[in-house]
């Protein structure tokens, strides 16, 4: 041995499903780190936007000359500045309307010294608008002679969808039982503390640089093109650090072109930022829907069928909204064994605003009518709901009739464990015996579960990503990747990743993954991706740069070849831990040898999965997962107010990779889920949203967050990276109708039109009441 | 056209400033965009949020609805204010070690409140740190994680010095 290092050997130690802290949290919790936000560059300008503030107008006259006149005012746009410059998935969007479509259209933009000119500059725009009659449903807007919100779409039909599988009449007749209801999902939004931002920049080339807060990075440069009239190749997109995205940023919206727009015609940097109440009106929401679920099934407790009629609030322009159809479908044909399918949405244009994409994208709203049914059903057959849901639960190797394949499927695992670990049999019999008996405070427990692709969805033309990973001379790790953070913690995943397989310690790895001209291709932070595919991108990366040092090690120590690895930062012999040589003596021998070498590599990773297609028939995930929630709630009957006192949680998670992480994302994901369940929503009347400000749209709170008891079911999945699936959305979508089942089994009532406020649970249970002539309420 | 400025003294984390402010500036817009004191956050600026929390003669305020008039003579503590030369303050490193940080927009706030909350009960219950923290939105993490951190600083806090 030609080093210096003692005998002692070194054992392997692995870090999957350790406990791992975020690296960027000191920085957060110390209030040092730079989002965009907080960014301010030399020269920059203040961007604001002037809002119609009505739902439908045609724009009579516009006049700016006095805002223009304004000292420290750099420039005035509207609408013909940014006329034919379409933006958005059917292009129906441009940054400055000539028109008005809905409350926050962007009428003018100002470009001024300070946020206070800008503001008053405003205050001078002279606009004359005549005001038209709107559309404010979508049942409204699918009426014969309805108001077109866009003369190019007639009928305001937007996007549809269909999907059908056997012979539904022939279902329809095995089924002994069929429930058949109208629920309708409302309109909530993502909320993120950090309002959206983006400061934009031009060179003297025509090369734009755009600081924003997207989480796909380079399709948006396609999107955000079209909408400046400039080519991809011309946009430049940093992403700082941002304050929550959850779906958000996942397309082009007004206010980044605008930037771009404004930065162009000053010259200089321009900043538009967004306050709170301006974050409410034009931030995207979720998509609200009215879903027409039917499901049957037969005596003795087997699905038949199941149909889903949908109709969407497409709000005014066309963004991720309404496209949900796509996952929506996959839980209507996915979520237990469903032999026939029928389904059919369609999207409405309407005055309101309008939806993007958001965590659990459609399968909040699907699983909250798929899972109440499956209660309902189980109902009727007169059957536990657990041994109905296990009846139904598909195993492994299953493939749905949309060609989803469940390779590996433990929902049956998911289930028993969360009924057993909330004794959930013997609370929901014993809370269903109470219903009926005086009282005023009601328990109840409620089991749901829900399908959702767990490695990626390839619903565009990839879904693959880029790394390159270098090793440098001192043995620190530099991975450049396409994957982007957003508060997710996917920095800690590769981190973990890299230190696995290259034996160093955490803190020697380095994460560039914010600049789009450094980075690689990746398609984004969306459909519960991230670890799945970039955690594959980092390890097969990791995996190269290991075999290319352990080669050279052989070589260099004269050691068999295939006998090394590497750990606690040195070359040891694999089956004894015994140390050759530290990893940083060995890569500068490496590169200062006669025939040098340096360590870098890349990968490109494309998962194992079928492009969705236009038939929806296609094994479009590389993994799907399921979920399971149990909620325990305790119901005041006289006020209508739910406290949950606790949830239970089965997930498949294929494989803890950072523990801590994972905990982290379920929790904060179930979080959002109970907003949407109980409190948020956003109301819009005639197309103005009247509640745009945390006093009234209610968010939950830490007193009102359960204990929750999380139960990691380990399916190892043969594709993920060490077995991982993806695991941020199923708790955001499977947790309200585990209230709602919860409160049908305190108090005997439904919820169809969530959110299940105090005021609607209250209301009907006073209706079921009258109706049944129970008694008063005490 | 501009709103009439006044000069006002204060202590800011422990160091003496004074400056010209606007008598219509709030107390966040001064330590943001007068004082580059970014640590401190703006998510609604009403009151509703608490990511503006800070600390000013010891009690914690949402910094968005103070004048910063009012800080005059006072002694103001931010986010930057907590960390010791020595490294972390336990608080942040509580955070920092139970994961309760996720994209941290709202953390500076959380944090100086969770500091007050401990500083003046050192019994405080995990119940009491939930109605404590009421006021402080967070769209990560469901809470949870912040909780642990916060009962582990109590349960640190207790130990020190006697055992």
């Amino acid at each position: 041995m030609e080093n210096n290092l003692t005998a002692a050997p070194i054992v392997k130690k692995t870090l999957i499903g350790q406990r791992v802290r975020k690296p960027d949290a000191p920085e957060k919790a110390t209030g040092k780190t730079r989002y965009i936000n907080d960014m301010v560059l030399p020269q920059m300008l203040i961007g604001k936007v002037l809002f119609a503030g009505r739902a439908h107008a045609r724009i009579i006259r516009i006049d700016t000359s006095a805002a223009e006149k304004l000292p420290g005012v750099y420039a005035v746009l509207t609408g013909k500045d940014a006329a034919g410059l379409k933006f958005g998935f059917v292009r129906d969007n441009v940054a400055l309307k000539d028109q008005v479509r809905c409350e926050h259209d962007e009428i003018a933009a100002v470009a001024a010294e300070t946020e206070e000119i800008a503001r008053r500059a405003l205050l001078l725009i002279e606009v004359e608008y005549e005001d038209l009659p709107g559309v404010f449903t979508p049942e409204a807007g699918a009426l014969v002679g309805a108001p077109l919100v866009h003369q190019n779409f007639p009928g305001n039909k937007s996007l549809s969808f269909e999907f059908k599988h056997g012979d539904l009449a022939a279902a329809e007749a095995l089924s002994d039982y069929v429930v058949d209801n109208v629920f309708r999902p409302h309109h909530v939004t993502h909320c993120c503390m950090g309002t959206s931002c983006a400061i934009a920049d031009f060179d003297h080339n025509g090369k734009l640089t755009i600081w924003t807060q997207t989480q796909y990075p380079y399709n948006y440069k396609m999107d955000l093109a079209p909408a400046l009239g400039i080519s991809p190749g011309d946009i430049r997109v940093i992403q700082p650090p941002v304050g929550g995205a959850f779906g958000s940023k996942l397309d082009v919206y007004p206010y980044e072109p605008i930037a771009a727009l404004l930065a162009k015609k000053t010259g200089r940097p321009v900043k538009v930022i967004y306050s709170r109440e301006e974050e409410f009106k034009a931030a995207p929401t979720r998509q609200a829907a009215i879903i027409h679920m039917r499901t049957g099934c037969t005596r003795d407790g087997t699905l038949t069928f199941r149909s889903a009629d949908v109709l969407l609030d497409n709000g005014a322009y066309t963004s991720w909204g309404p496209t949900i159809p796509v996952i929506m479908m996959r839980t209507t044909s996915g979520h237990y064994r469903v032999p026939v399918v029928d389904f059919k949405a369609q999207a409405i244009y309407t005055n309101n605003p309008y939806a993007g994409s958001f965590r659990g994208y459609g399968n909040v709203q699907t699983t909250y009518a798929t899972a109440q049914q499956m209660d309902m059903l189980a109902d009727l057959v007169d059957i536990e709901p657990l041994e109905f849901h296990l009846k139904n639960a598909q195993k492994s190797g299953e493939v749905t009739p949309q060609k989803s394949f469940l390779r590996e499927c433990v929902l049956a695992e998911c289930l028993e464990t969360a009924a057993k670990a909330s004794d959930y049999s013997r609370k929901r019999k014993e809370y269903a015996a109470l219903r009926d008996l005086p009282g005023r405070y009601k328990k109840g427990i409620g089991l749901a579960s829900s399908i959702h692709n767990a490695g990626g969805a390839k619903i565009h033309k990839s879904d693959g990503i880029g790394t390159i990973l270098k090793v440098d001379d001192f043995a620190r790790v530099t991975v450049i990747t396409g994957a982007s953070e957003i508060g997710q913690g996917i920095d800690a995943v590769i981190t973990l990743i890299v230190a696995e397989e290259l034996g160093v310690p955490l803190e020697h790895v380095t994460i560039v993954n914010n600049d789009s001209d450094i980075a690689p291709w990746d398609v984004g932070v969306h459909a519960s991706r991230t670890t799945f595919i970039a955690g594959n991108g980092t390890r097969r990366a990791a995996r190269k740069a290991k075999e290319q040092i352990l080669n050279a090690a052989a070589k260099m120590l004269d050691e068999p070849a295939g006998t090394l690895e590497l750990r606690g930062g040195s070359v040891v012999r694999d089956n004894c831990g015994t140390p050759l040589i530290e990893l940083d003596r060995l890569l500068r021998r490496m590169h200062f040898q006669a025939e040098p070498e340096l360590v870098m590599v890349s990968d490109y990773y494309e998962p194992k999965s079928e492009p969705e297609g236009a038939k929806h028939i296609s094994d479009h995930s590389a993994a799907y997962s399921h979920a399971v929630h149990i909620a325990e709630i305790t119901v005041d009957t006289l006020t209508g107010e739910i406290k949950v006192d606790k949830v239970t949680v089965a997930q498949d998670v294929g494989r803890v990779i950072n523990r801590m992480g994972l905990e982290g994302q379920i929790e904060g994901g179930i979080a959002i889920g109970l907003g949407y369940a109980l409190s948020e929503n956003m109301r819009i009347e005639k197309g103005m949203l009247t509640n745009p400000c945390f006093r009234d749209y209610k968010l939950i709170t830490a007193p009102e967050m359960p204990p929750l008891d999380l139960h990691f079911i380990e399916s190892n999945c043969a594709e993920g990276p060490y077995g991982a699936k993806g695991v941020s959305e199923l708790p955001t979508i499977v947790i309200a109708p585990a209230i709602a089942n919860a409160l049908y089994n305190a108090t005997g009532v439904r919820i169809f039109n969530p959110p299940m406020s105090p005021e609607a649970v209250a209301r009907a249970i006073d209706e079921t009441r009258q109706a049944g002539g129970r008694r008063e309420s005490e | 056209m501009m709103s009439v400025e006044t000069e006002i003294r204060f202590k800011l984390n422990g160091r003496e400033v004074a400056l010209m402010v606007p008598v219509t500036m709030n107390t966040l817009s001064m330590l943001r965009d007068k004082l580059g004191m970014t640590g401190t956050k703006y998510a609604c600026g009403e009151g509703e949020c608490g990511a503006c929390t800070i600390r000013i003669d010891g009690k914690t305020v949402n910094s968005c609805l103070m004048y910063a008039v009012d800080c005059d003579g006072r002694e103001l503590v931010t986010i930057e204010g907590l960390r010791t030369p020595e490294g972390l303050h336990p608080v942040q490193q509580a955070f920092v070690d139970h994961g309760a940080v996720q994209c941290g927009f709202c953390m500076p706030g959380m944090i100086m409140q969770a500091d007050y909350l401990v500083e003046n009960n050192p019994n405080l219950t995990r119940e009491e740190a939930q109605r404590g923290l009421e006021g402080n939105l967070c769209r990560c993490t469901g809470y949870t994680k912040v909780l642990d951190a916060v009962e582990a600083v109590v349960e640190a806090k207790k130990c020190c010095g006697r055992c």
